[in-house]
Parts: C-alpha cells; sequence; structure tokens
C-alpha cells in the first residue's frame, strides 16, 4: 500500500492531493494566505479531515510552487514546471506541450518524446495572461470569473481590446458596459484578450501536438476555445480531474517515486 | 502673430495661446468622452484667458493622442516633436525631454537645435503612467497631488518588488494589511515609477540637459526619484506648468509655419 501526498503553495490558491495505490484518492484547495508555510498546514489539515487519513499514514510527501522548501512536513521539494509537466502526463501521456494558466503566473512547458522537460517559457511579471487577468474583467462585470467561459458561449461578435495591458482592458470593459454591449460579447473579447496574451509565449516556444492546458484558467472553456483557435491546434482536456490540481498531482507522483 | 496649440490627451487636454515668443495663455482640463468637444473647451478656456477668440488666433497645431478630432486645427504634429520643441524652447541647453503622461511615457534626444535625433516611448504598458499613480492614489486614499509632499517624509526604505501596476497594487494592500506608513508606501513606489522609467530612457544615451515634463514631473518624489534612476539631475521647465509643454511645442511650431 502506497500512500502519499503532494502539495501545490499557489500565490493564490493552495492545493494538495493523497495518492492511493497510483490512484487519486482525496484533494483540498484552500485560499492562500499571505505565509506559504501556514497555507501548507491548513490545505494537509483540510485533506487529512476529508480523506480520514492521519499525517502518519502519509508516507511521503513533496511540495511545489511558492515557498515549497520552507514546508517542514515534506520531504521534497520540486519545480512546478517538473510537477505540472509530470502531473499532465499522468492523465494525458500524449502531451508534448503544457500550458499552465495560474493565478498569477502562465507557463508553456515543451516535453520531448520520453516525457522530459525540453524548453519552458515562464510570465509572472505582467499579469495579463494569468487568471489575474480575468479577476479584474470578472469583477468590473460584476460576475464571478467561473461564469466567463459559460456566458461567452452565445457571443456572435466579442469585443476587442486596443490593448494587451489588463489596466487598459479594464478601463476598455467598463467603455463597452456603458455602451451597453451584450454581456455575451465582452466575455468572449475578454477570453480571446487572454488566450492573445498567452498566444504571446507560445508563438515564442512553438507548441508541438498534443497540447494540454493546467491551472484553474483551464475551466474557462472560452479560453480553451480562442487559444485552440489561436494555435489552430486542439487542446486535450484533462477530465478526469480539477485541472487546477495538476501540480500538486505531479508532486504526489514525484513523492510515490521517492518513497 | 498669435498662435494656439493644442495637446489633446488620453485623460487631459491643454491649449497654448503663444504671441511674440511669450506664452499668453494656457488651459488644462480632464479629457471629456468626445474628443472634439475637449479641444473646443480647452481652447475656448485657453481663449478666455487671453481676451481672445479663435479669429485672433492665425495659426494652431494640433498633437497628441486625439490630435485627428481638432477641428480647429491647420496642422498636426507627433508629440514627440512637440515636447522636444517646447521643453527646448524653455531651456536650450536641453539634450533630452523625459515625459510621463496619463497613459504613456516617452524619452526623447535633441540635438542643440531642439530637432529631434531619437526617441522611444511606452504606450502599452501601463506601468511607468500616470495612471500607475492614480491606482495607487485610489488604494492608499492619498490625494494624486499630494503624494510627492506626502512621500517626502519618509522614513522607512520600503521597496515594491512588482513592476506591473496590478500585481503593485496587490503588493501595496500587503503593505497596508502590515501597517506600513503611508508615506514609506508613497516613497517606494515614486522610486519603482521613476525606475520604469528611467529604464526606458536609458535605452538611449542619456545626456544632459534632461528635462521632465507631463503631469507627472509635479510629483516632487518622482521627480527627485528620476534624477536617482539616470543618475544625473533632472531638470524641470522654468516657470512653465509642466503639463502644457507639448501644447506649448506645438504653438511654438505654429509661429514657425
Amino acid at each position: 500500500m502506497s500512500i502519499v501526498a503532494g502539495f501545490d503553495v499557489g500565490s493564490l490558491s493552495t492545493k494538495a492531493v493523497i495518492i492511493k495505490n497510483n490512484k487519486l484518492a482525496g484533494s483540498a484547495i484552500i485560499k492562500s494566505g499571505p505565509k506559504p508555510v501556514e497555507s501548507a498546514n491548513k490545505v494537509m489539515k483540510k485533506l487529512l479531515d476529508e480523506t480520514g487519513l492521519l499525517q502518519t499514514d502519509i508516507q511521503a510527501s513533496v511540495g511545489t510552487g511558492y515557498g515549497r522548501e520552507k514546508i517542514s512536513f515534506i520531504d521534497k521539494a520540486v519545480s512546478e514546471i517538473s510537477c505540472h509537466a509530470k502531473g499532465a502526463q499522468w492523465f494525458v501521456p500524449s502531451a508534448r506541450t503544457i500550458i499552465d494558466i495560474g493565478g498569477q503566473d502562465c507557463k508553456v512547458i515543451k516535453l520531448d518524446k520520453d516525457g522530459n522537460i525540453k524548453k519552458f517559457i515562464t510570465n509572472d511579471k505582467c499579469a495579463s495572461g494569468t487568471g489575474r487577468f480575468l479577476d479584474v474583467m470578472a469583477k468590473v462585470m460584476n460576475i464571478d470569473v467561473s461564469e466567463l467561459g459559460k456566458l461567452s458561449q452565445k457571443s456572435t461578435k466579442p469585443i476587442s481590446f486596443a490593448s494587451i495591458c489588463t489596466v487598459w482592458a479594464q478601463a476598455d470593459v467598463i467603455k463597452h458596459i456603458n455602451s451597453r454591449r451584450p454581456a455575451e460579447d465582452i466575455c468572449a473579447g475578454i477570453n480571446v484578450a487572454m488566450a492573445n496574451r498567452v498566444s504571446m509565449l507560445t508563438n515564442v516556444i512553438k507548441v508541438e501536438n498534443d497540447i494540454c492546458m493546467t491551472g484553474g484558467v483551464a475551466k474557462n472553456s472560452g479560453v480553451v476555445k480562442a487559444l485552440s483557435s489561436i494555435l489552430g491546434c486542439r487542446i486535450k482536456k484533462i477530465k478526469k480531474t480539477d485541472p487546477q490540481l495538476v501540480g500538486a498531482i505531479g508532486a504526489a507522483l514525484f513523492a510515490q517515486e521517492y518513497r | 502673430m498669435k498662435t494656439a496649440g493644442c495637446d489633446i490627451g488620453s485623460r487631459t487636454a491643454k491649449a497654448v495661446i503663444f504671441e511674440n515668443n511669450t506664452i499668453i495663455s494656457s488651459a488644462v482640463i480632464p479629457a471629456k468622452l468626445d474628443p472634439i468637444e475637449s479641444s473646443e473647451t480647452v481652447i475656448k478656456m485657453a481663449l478666455d484667458q487671453a481676451n481672445l477668440t479663435m479669429a485672433d488666433i492665425e495659426k494652431t497645431v494640433g498633437t497628441g493622442y486625439g490630435q485627428q478630432e481638432i477641428p480647429f486645427a491647420n496642422c498636426l504634429e507627433s508629440e514627440i516633436v512637440c515636447h522636444a520643441k517646447g521643453a527646448w524652447w524653455n531651456i536650450p541647453s536641453a539634450r533630452m525631454v523625459i515625459d510621463i503622461g496619463g497613459q504613456d511615457s516617452k524619452a526623447i534626444k535633441m540635438d542643440e537645435n531642439g530637432k529631434v535625433v531619437r526617441y522611444t516611448y511606452n504606450d502599452k504598458c501601463a506601468s511607468g503612467t500616470g495612471r500607475f499613480l492614480e491606482i495607487m492614489a485610489d488604494a492608499l486614499h492619498v490625494e494624486l497631488d499630494d503624494m510627492g509632499k506626502v512621500g517626502k517624509t519618509y522614513k522607512e526604505q520600503l521597496h515594491i518588488s512588482n513592476q506591473c501596476v496590478i500585481f503593485a497594487e496587490t503588493e501595496v494592500v500587503s503593505l497596508i494589511n502590515e501597517e506600513k506608513d503611508v508615506a514609506d508606501i508613497l516613497n517606494a513606489l515614486h522610486i519603482s515609477l521613476a525606475n520604469r522609467v528611467a529604464s526606458l530612457a536609458r535605452s538611449l544615451t542619456i545626456a544632459p540637459d534632461v528635462i521632465m515634463t507631463g503631469g507627472v514631473a509635479k510629483n516632487s518624489g518622482v521627480f527627485d526619484a528620476l534624477s536617482e534612476g539616470i543618475g544625473l539631475p533632472v531638470k524641470a521647465l522654468e516657470g512653465i506648468d509642466p503639463q502644457i509643454n507639448g501644447a506649448l511645442g506645438a504653438a511654438i511650431i505654429a509661429s514657425e509655419l
């Protein structure tokens, strides 16, 4: 019997999973606090409560994300790039490109035919093309960010933005709301703008099939659709789990090997 | 001959009336939704101040983001050329202008005749623009016009690590929650903004005299931090609101037509 845990401490959300005998046995997501160690402890407690396990049941655990080195109860810290690559391939073994869009950053990872990391590029400097962009726009629209995908489905004429900067785009959205553009067109425009910004990274790294998306933004069908259209490729969905957990799952898989 | 310069920016509109190598009057207003309305309102304000009408003006040059919409402009000129002209007219030893406006920033190099030699600008990223200060003023509940003065009273040297305005705002909120002093936060923000623009300017070869123009020049914190950032003392326009520099340059160009 193998019971391992993986932790992914992000700037906005902290994720944890248990993998038992190579199967996902439980997960937890919480909002990150200012101190990564506290976030890790909190999500660990939630995970144990949900699975009914004790900390002593966990044979090995790996941490990733911001502040991973500071988490006292993990056995090893592994980079987010490695964990996302590992986790994505568990669900999509044919994955050669992984586009991970998190709360405050975006990464594009390319793998070779053996699943090793070949190249990667990250944006963690500009809010545009990260979950933050969507959060800002959703707030202006007075909707939950999780509705952006669904609401955009009926759009026939997405709004366009003069600039990729989140600040200027926010002002544009306000203008469009005041001009009474339909909500679906504004939402669709937001999703397209997001995808356009992400494509600036994929242009540098040149995607290869199969492509999959991880991170919370992968749950926005509008962004997935727009990105797929820009790349001219189908994006394989990670269906069996919340894509936001892929980093933590990768960490747990590393723990399984470590054990 | 009386001439006029009209600078329609994204956040403010400016007008200058010029005659005999002297500024007769000037006006600055917040930009209206319609740039035509902005231009007509601001020019009227400047004309009223000088007890003149449009009929008294022989030539008008328009500039700025909304220049195409100025109905009374005889010709248009780029902001780059206008800013160089205005600063050089005021300070003939000027060889570089660093202009930080509401939604962009520019660095312009001139020769000894005020002619533009090279330039660079940022109008894509809100970082390094007046908007950065507006957003932070909101976050800190400080009036935009007080930021410079308050920032000067700082005691602790803080550091804002994010250049992106959105991420920097979150950093500011964290600092507020850590009960850091507003003056200390403002000082760090001024340095951050100045460094971003200094970086832009450094892509050109910086040579004195460097003049700072645009509304943000009125923030003494940013002004001083910019000098630090470029490693040279920055000069202010003499006796002129730095915000009207573009319109001034336009009016001077009109007088040379």
